[in-house]
């Protein structure tokens, strides 16, 4: 089962090689990572996608803990959550397609953000299966050329936030 | 006080209450040498920079104080970089102060430059790069304090070179803030009903302890429940000491090379109490087999030790300081209960212990070196500080010498370092000098550190260094003539072989050799006799394995028992 974390961290350098190393050296599965500024100049939010049963979920929450620089860990799948992602898709677009990609990236509501005389840049943010299917659709019927992907980000709803959860 | 980052360095460690660094000099801590000097700061000088890591490592496992090593930028601070591993793989307290290249010369492959702190995140619990003077004494508290606290580990502090020779105004911080670091000390108390509940319900309950007892100085803690209860007991390498020997209810070491009664108890036992442990593959063998029968319950301080290798039926977290003495509280009220009930298990356990004790094969040509071990714990009474090397030798130790207290037996038990015992012998000695320290070292560790004899004899450190000489990596030896068709690979050192005696005089140090069993007993007296160090040539036979055996990946009751009697 897949699990959301907002790891709250020191917001200095060497964090992210310190979270990501001990990721890699504990062999934990890690789908996404995502990092960013938030409220605090101070503090840092990283977001992270384990793919794992129960008990390798709290390992990773445990040693990811022991991090001096990491300061909180809410794990977001435990309640309701916004889960987002970006994508930027290349897509091959003659003056022939360009209306029928119109179309797909309004069912989508996406958004054209470059056009040139062979491509077009679509903008869509959602979560993982809805970039997918669009994603899916411009390959098939039109031809990608570039994807840009982040890593989920999520936020939880309701007023409480992961610091205080 | 205004003062340059060197003589905040010397401030720093004198608020730490450290009396002794270990280090080696070199281009980028020229200006905190500077300030040692002038200070008249006790420093140890070693000859290499692993001989210092080490040293500060057995100078912390002997004392339980905060070892400190300083080394130069690039290939001084790489040089710690296995006595970190050593330290880290057993949770052992470290600060290591490395110089760093000059801030400008940062990240443009200066000379000397190696990112030391990228280089350590894996194995250190935390790190630092110094770059401004205004940092340099709340990076050093924060370092000791989470060096000592917790679980104990090493941290590195670099430091770039010009932060030691810029002046500031000099505060060490009264406190440390730190968002991300709480360590637990009392943990939830609830647990401790269900872990009763559970020891009553028990009918082959089993302690197991490890160096989590050592490190937290609970030996006290951990008798007084081991008597209460009456439940049998086994223990890690690590745990060894931290319950004497001949305890009545004690069933040895556990594990690959543990004692029949240890590994067959585990592997019956109903109930595992595991306390200051963490399931080493050592310990465990075949992983799905390890205790099968039992409920497991973990006291660890380190949450993230729970459910890492061994899934726990109960867990409680917290400082031994805190569980054991509470949980004797509880337990105090239904001794006689619990004693009572497992009176069978214990009796049974225990004949398993005295019917299939360690022994060994009697040679009246050749000087054994379990006769060795068993002939200094003698001459000892088992109240030495015992330094191992890694490989045979260790086992043997672990066997036959017989601990009597904890933080008796300092040995490299995770990372299994060879070279780890001279350098370490010299600092558990510098930290403990009244009490005689012996190390027991092959031939093939001790050429891995031998320069280091040199600092024992300028120091005088009174070492007594017993080489256990096969002439041969006799643990990887044992392995090839048992897996590997007995064809020895690189594991002959005849062809290099030292005259040790010849090398000992040659830095300084009195040179002794036993090639006959008769010789053993008044050599080895001489050897304490001594004052100064003094190292021993002990040849023993080269084909000797260590028993009982459990093979790598087995299960614990498929032990190969050798020169026990089946």
């Amino acid at each position: 089962m897949k699990h959301t974390l907002a790891v709250l961290v020191e917001n200095k350098p060497g964090v992210l090689t310190h979270i990501s190393g001990l990721i890699s050296r504990r062999a934990f599965n890690i789908e996404s990572i995502a990092a960013g500024y938030t409220e605090e100049a101070d503090t840092t939010r990283i977001t992270i996608v384990v793919e794992g049963d129960e008990i390798e979920q709290e390992q990773v929450v445990n040693q990811l803990s022991k991090l001096v620089d990491v300061i909180k860990i809410s794990d977001l799948t435990a309640v309701e959550s916004i889960q987002r992602e970006l994508a930027l898709i290349k897509v091959k677009a003659s003056a022939a397609t360009r209306s029928d990609i119109i179309n797909i990236v309004e069912i989508f509501r996406a958004s054209i953000v470059d056009v040139n005389r062979e491509t077009m840049v679509i903008e869509l943010s959602g979560d993982e299966t809805k970039i997918d299917a669009l994603c899916q659709v411009l390959d098939d019927d039109h031809g990608i050329i570039e994807i840009a992907r982040t890593g989920k980000i999520a936020l939880s709803r309701g007023p409480i936030p992961a610091k205080e959860q | 006080m205004i003062i340059t980052g060197a003589e905040a360095i010397i401030e720093s460690l004198k608020n730490e209450n450290v009396d002794v660094v270990f280090g080696y000099p070199g281009g980028s801590v020229l200006t905190l040498y500077d300030a040692l000097y002038q200070a008249k700061f006790r420093h140890i000088l070693t000859k290499h920079e692993q001989g210092a890591v080490h040293a500060a490592d057995g100078y912390a496992r002997a004392t339980g104080k905060v070892g400190v090593v300083i080394a130069t930028s690039g290939p001084g601070a790489t040089n710690l970089v296995t006595g970190i591993a050593t330290a880290y793989m057993d949770s052992i307290p470290l600060v290591a102060i490395t110089g760093q290249v000059s801030v400008p010369l940062i990240g443009r492959d200066s000379f000397q430059e190696a990112d030391i702190r990228g280089i350590t995140t894996p194995i250190t619990k935390h790190n630092y790069l110094v770059k401004k003077v205004e940092d340099l004494p709340g990076a050093l508290k924060e370092a000791f304090y989470i060096a000592r606290t917790g679980r104990p580990g090493p941290v590195v502090v670099d430091i770039a070179k010009d932060v030691f020779a810029a002046s500031f105004d000099y505060q060490y911080p009264e406190e440390v803030k730190l968002r991300g670091y709480r360590p637990v000390f009392e943990g939830d108390s609830s647990i401790l009903d269900k872990v009763l509940a559970e020891m009553r319900l028990a009918q082959k309950p089993l302690i197991f302890v490890g160096g989590g007892v050592n490190l937290s100085d609970s030996s006290k803690e951990l008798k007084e429940l081991i008597d209460l209860s009456g439940f049998p007991v086994i223990s890690t390498l690590m745990g060894l000491g931290c319950l004497a020997n001949d305890h009545p209810q004690f069933l040895g070491m556990v594990g690959m090379h543990g004692t029949y009664a240890a590994n067959m108890a585990t592997t019956e036992c109903d109930l595992l109490i595991g306390i200051g442990v963490r399931f080493d593959d050592r310990v465990t063998g075949l992983l799905s087999e390890f205790a099968a029968k039992a409920k497991i319950i973990h006291f660890d301080i380190d949450p993230a030790e729970i459910n890492k290798n061994v899934i726990a039926n109960l867990r409680v977290v917290g400082d031994m300081r805190w569980s054991l003495p509470a949980l004797n509280q509880e337990v105090r009220n239904v001794s006689d209960e619990l004693k009572g009930q497992v009176r069978t298990w214990l009796e049974k356990v225990r004949n398993w212990y005295k019917e299939k004790p360690l022994t060994y094969v009697q040679n009246s040509d050749s000087v054994m070196p379990q006769a060795v071990v068993e002939k200094v714990s003698q001459l000892t009474q088992g109240d030495a500080v015992i330094v191992t090397d890694v490989g045979q030798h260790q086992m043997w130790v672990a066997q036959f010498y017989g601990f009597k207290n904890p933080r008796s037996l300092l040995t490299s038990g995770g990372l299994g370092t060879m070279g780890y015992g001279l350098p370490a012998a010299l600092g558990a000695q510098c930290g403990l000098p009244d009490r005689p320290v012996i190390l027991f070292v092959g031939d093939g560790g001790f050429m891995m550190n031998c320069q280091e004899l040199a600092a024992a004899a300028e120091f005088n450190f009174p070492v007594k260094v017993l080489i256990l000489n096969n002439q041969c990596l006799g643990m990887v030896a044992q392995w090839q003539r048992m897996f590997y068709g007995g064809r020895y690979s690189q594991t002959s050192l005849k062809g290099s072989a030292t005259d040790f005696v010849k090398l000992a005089e040659a830095m300084g140090v009195a040179g002794l050799r036993v090639s006959k069993p008769e010789e053993l007993e008044k050599t080895l007296q001489e050897a304490l006799a001594i004052p100064g160090p003094v190292v021993v040539d002990i040849r023993i036979p080269e084909v000797l394995d260590v028993f009982p055996m459990v093979p790598a990946g087995a299960c614990l009751d498929q032990m190969m028992l050798g020169g026990i009697e089946e």
